[in-house]
């Protein structure tokens, strides 16, 4: 059987799976940085003194990272109206899904770097009479970006690729437009190839940057 | 919380800079230290002698707030540190702001260096300078350049540490705490995890701020160096000061029987 590739048609429908793109890297770069900076958050209430932070945080990533990112996106969709009485847009109730996701997984990068720190950088920072936070700030959190390096990469292709779930809920991303534009036209070959290509250009440079990153601070000290 | 006094057992001239009464420290069901009153004037250079396990770092440890004492009290220029509540002198809390100014003043040196691997020689050295003392970039900068010059690593400035020796990363430490310029530096076996022929020129550096006149304690195996760099000597076995007394008198001329037999185990195998 031969099958006759229809270039003409990738060329007609790539303005609309550019516009596509361009909602997944709304999806993708805010959701991303809003997690991290939660995960961080959350981690150092997995690692303070307190037990009711240290529970509330336990129980927080486990809940997110428990039950299914599809869930959890439909879930901030329907239920937010039932729950608070408002109505999230799509796009919202994805965005805050991702974030939320990515945060409790960013936690636990967090928390396993923090705590992979040896007990000396502590104490040498305390013996010259720095603070914890100073400690953390200036000593403890760059070591941890170093190590965790990879780690943090993983997460940000993982959330990526996560943010074409959002297309179950309408949001006008990447994937949406393709599974749109394959059952109008019927070409679900043409077009799905032209969105993992897109995909792949979209992520392959986050981890080149990486690779690269690692290579260069792999140099240092 | 009320302001308080130590009662002196004597009023010693010159005044303490430090000053330890009735210390205690557990470790869970462990009682490393049982009871320790001590006190440090400017200008001594103590030692601190005794087997492993005796809580020699455990009680430098405590002096710097490495270590939470578990009861009893450390004073600084007469002032106790840590908060009581009223009715209840043995429940001692401790500011964070309080242990800050405190090792601000008390600097230490450890067994294992402890730079900070992600800054260079110079960063390390000026770290204290900017985030503690908040002093302006260039002129910590001038003072961390000359304390790494007295240490002999002004030409290794802009060098990480892991590119250096053992000797030389204890040396870079020694500049870091200096640069704050304590009061008193501690010194916790800073010889005892490099390999023999790197220890001597960290003690020449040791012995360059004895000439000084720095106030020092030092917790070491190196016997010979104790001799001539202390004032004082103390021997620690069990928790308590088994023997006190000039460098002579415990080292040479030990009173205690047991001070006797952790010096023969030293020179068990000299020739």
């Amino acid at each position: 059987m031969e099958y006759s590739f229809d270039a003409a048609l990738v060329v007609e429908t790539f303005p609309i799976l550019m516009r596509g793109f361009l909602v997944t890297l709304e999806l993708w770069l805010p959701s991303l940085a809003i997690g991290l900076a939660a995960g961080l958050l959350l981690a150092l209430a997995r690692l303070s003194g307190s037990r009711l932070l240290r529970g509330g945080s336990l129980a927080y990533i486990e809940l997110f990272r428990d039950t299914p990112v599809l869930i959890q996106l439909i879930w901030f969709y329907y239920a937010f109206p039932i729950i608070i009485g408002v109505q999230l847009s799509p796009f919202t109730a994805a965005l805050l899904g991702l974030a939320l996701n990515t945060s409790a997984y960013g936690a636990e990068i967090f928390r396993g770097g923090i705590q992979s720190i040896a007990r000396g950088q502590w104490e040498g920072a305390k013996a010259l009479g720095m603070r914890h936070a100073d400690v953390l700030r200036r000593i403890i959190l760059p070591q941890v970006f170093k190590l965790m390096l990879p780690a943090f990469t993983n997460r940000a292709v993982e959330v990526a690729k996560m943010s074409s779930l959002a297309s179950v809920l309408s949001v006008h991303e990447l994937m949406y437009q393709g599974r749109l534009l394959s059952s109008t036209y019927y070409r679900p070959f043409e077009i799905l190839t032209t969105v993992a290509v897109v995909y792949f250009v979209l992520i392959y440079p986050a981890t080149f940057l990486s690779m690269t990153l690692e290579r260069r601070m792999a140099g240092k000290g | 919380m009320q302001a308080e006094t130590l009662s002196m057992p004597e009023p010693t001239r010159p005044a303490p800079i430090l000053q330890v009464s009735g210390l205690h420290k557990w470790f869970g069901a462990l009682h490393v230290l049982r009871g320790i009153d001590f006190s440090v004037e400017a200008g001594e250079r103590i030692a601190i002698i005794g087997g492993s396990g005796s809580g020699k770092s455990t009680f430098l440890r405590c002096l710097n707030f490495m270590e939470t004492p578990s009861s009893g009290r450390i004073a600084l220029d007469g002032t106790p540190l840590g908060r009581t509540t009223a009715g209840k002198p043995d429940e001692v809390r401790y500011p964070e702001s309080e242990l800050c100014r405190v090792r601000e003043r008390v600097g230490m040196v450890f067994q294992q260096f402890n730079l900070f691997p992600h800054m260079t020689v110079l960063e390390n050295a000026m770290e204290g300078l900017v985030t503690v003392k908040r002093m302006k970039k260039g002129q910590a900068r001038e003072r961390a350049l000359r304390e790494l010059h007295k240490v002999g690593l002004g030409e290794k400035t802009d060098v990480y540490p892991g590119r250096l020796s053992g000797g030389q990363q204890q040396r870079v430490a020694i500049a870091r705490a200096l640069a704050m310029e304590p009061e008193i530096l501690l010194f916790d076996e800073p010889t005892s995890s490099l390999d023999p022929e790197l220890v001597g020129e960290v003690l020449r550096v040791i012995r360059q701020l004895a000439e000084e006149g720095r106030t020092m304690l030092l917790v070491t195996h190196e016997l010979g160096f104790a001799y001539h760099f202390a004032t004082k000597v103390i021997f620690l076995a069990d928790g308590v000061f088994h023997e006190v007394g000039t460098p002579d008198e415990v080292l040479k001329h030990p009173g205690q029987e047991r001070t006797r037999a952790f010096l023969d185990r030293f020179t068990e195998f000299s020739f």
